[in-house]
């Protein structure tokens, strides 16, 4: 408001990569490599109803994919580092984006509807900073720090989940996350496949939204059912 | 009808605005939401105050020029233009909050009135078909599937009204680039210049200050044209594939 009016000018070599499309490719290409990292994470966890000594072989095995051609832990190192670089492409485009739109509308409106809009898609920036932090908890937790909120062990990968879960607003905590990620997925899935030009016609968006939510709901329930299960009882060490 | 109405009023380009209450009273509920401002008008002007500046032009819903937030929707609660919008729409009684588009590349000229130039400088950088001018071709002669015409007649209808941008909690102006691309991306007129006609118009949206779309789809849900979110995706794919091809 009240800024001088600026001359307008036309953009002389453009370049396809420099443009906020290029940021929004980005977002969804990223995207799809956490979706599939989700999908194998979920599928590893369920193992912990198959018991102490599945749950564990599985987490070793992870460890051993690829030898002896690969060293200890070599594919889990190569799939770490496409992940942290997804990570970074993530969220350097969400930032970038983020700031253009906040400068795209620095004078709010007195009364604004959101028309249109499913709450999913206007939580994806709020809820996606939501996972971030629970990633950085995650991580302390489970595997860089290794912190067991009730003061146990740590060196055993299922005991370690059974007490982190037994504690109520630990679970608390993972079930939030959950819910911020199942909403980050219900729109992120379908903004994608939009983003890569695969919805060019109503059934086809129609079809991606029914995918993204059915895929939402799969990885937020899947995740969901290890701690509730501890919580009540089911899972035991 | 008795209306309170909520205006923003603003006296310039540069010169700071603020929300002003007005009431009105015995409005027909037959009348425009136009022709409403302008019973309201014409009472500012018998009183000697400054009327409010809002734009318009052909009042049938087809020039693009009108366009007010209404109620925090663009072009009010029905999906049609404001001109073609009717105080019938609303209840006796009803206070009435009308806005300027907010978007930092719509400068507001005045009251109601923004500067949508930045639309025509996407046109301008590449919302065209280069042809010959001279005699009109006969009409026959470049066949273009049925399909493909109808969608191509369907989001040409896009007025440029501004509404898609009005609307998107990024004030991306996507829909609008998507129906352009779309519409011309669909004729054989529009396949030569179709790879730089993608870069140089998103580049120019970005250049004047739009949003990046999240696809919310506030946008087509204001659209008084009724665009589908299908011309982003679009927009995005012909995008992609000038990556492709190097541009």
């Amino acid at each position: 408001m009240s800024t001088q009016l600026k001359t307008p000018t036309l953009v002389k070599g453009a370049r396809a990569s420099r443009t906020t499309i290029a940021l929004k490719l980005g977002m969804a290409l990223s995207g799809f490599v956490f979706l599939g990292f989700v999908l194998a994470h979920m599928y590893g966890n369920l193992k912990a109803f198959a018991g102490h000594d599945a749950f564990n072989e599985y987490a070793e095995h992870l460890r051993e994919i690829g030898e002896p051609m690969l060293p200890h832990e070599g594919l889990l190192w190569i799939l770490r580092v496409g992940l942290i670089g997804s990570l970074v492409v993530h969220v350097y485009c969400a930032v970038v984006l983020w700031r253009r739109a906040a400068r795209a509308r620095t004078t709010k409106y007195v009364m604004k509807k959101q028309t249109g809009a499913t709450r999913a898609s206007l939580m994806m920036r709020w809820g996606g900073v939501t996972i971030l932090l629970f990633l950085v908890w995650h991580l302390l937790n489970f595997t860089i720090g290794k912190v067991n909120v009730q003061g146990g062990a740590t060196n055993d990968p299922y005991n370690l989940l059974v007490d982190t879960f037994d504690v109520w607003w630990s679970t608390a905590i993972y079930i939030v996350a959950m819910l911020a990620l199942g909403a980050h997925l219900h729109h992120g899935i379908w903004s994608a496949a939009q983003t890569l030009g695969w919805t060019g016609t109503a059934a086809k968006r129609q079809r991606a939204k029914t995918v993204g939510f059915v895929i939402a709901l799969i990885v937020s329930v899947g995740f969901s059912l290890v701690p509730l299960a501890v919580l009540a009882g089911i899972i035991t060490k | 009808m008795n209306l309170t109405l909520k205006i923003w009023r603003q006296s310039g380009p540069t010169s700071d605005g603020a929300m002003h209450t007005y009431q009105l009273a015995d409005v027909s509920p037959d009348m425009s939401f136009l022709e409403m401002l302008d019973v309201l008008n014409e009472q500012l002007n018998e009183k000697g105050e400054e009327p409010i500046a809002f734009d318009s032009d052909c009042r049938e819903g087809i020039c693009g020029q009108c366009g007010l937030m209404i109620n925090g929707d663009a072009h009010g609660p029905e999906v049609t233009t404001t001109c073609q919008l009717h105080m019938r729409s609303f209840t006796d009684g009803e206070t009435i909050t009308i806005e300027p588009w907010r978007s930092d590349a719509f400068p507001v000229l005045r009251d109601l009135v923004v500067d949508r130039g930045a639309f025509d400088r996407i046109i301008q950088a590449g919302g065209f078909v280069s042809v010959n001018t001279g005699s009109a071709p006969e009409a026959h002669s470049v066949p273009v599937p049925k399909d493909d015409a109808d969608r191509a007649f369907n989001v040409a209808t896009c007025i440029g009204c501004g509404a898609c941008v009005a609307a998107c909690p990024n004030g991306s102006a996507s829909l609008f680039m998507g129906a352009k691309v779309t519409h011309l991306g669909l004729l054989p007129q529009g396949q030569p210049e179709r790879d730089e006609r993608v870069v140089n118009m998103v580049a120019q949206h970005d250049h004047e200050g739009f949003g990046g779309c999240t696809n919310i789809g506030a946008c087509t849900a204001a659209c008084p044209k009724e665009i589908p979110l299908d011309v982003i995706s679009q927009l995005n794919k012909d995008l992609r594939t000038a990556i492709k091809h190097g541009h």
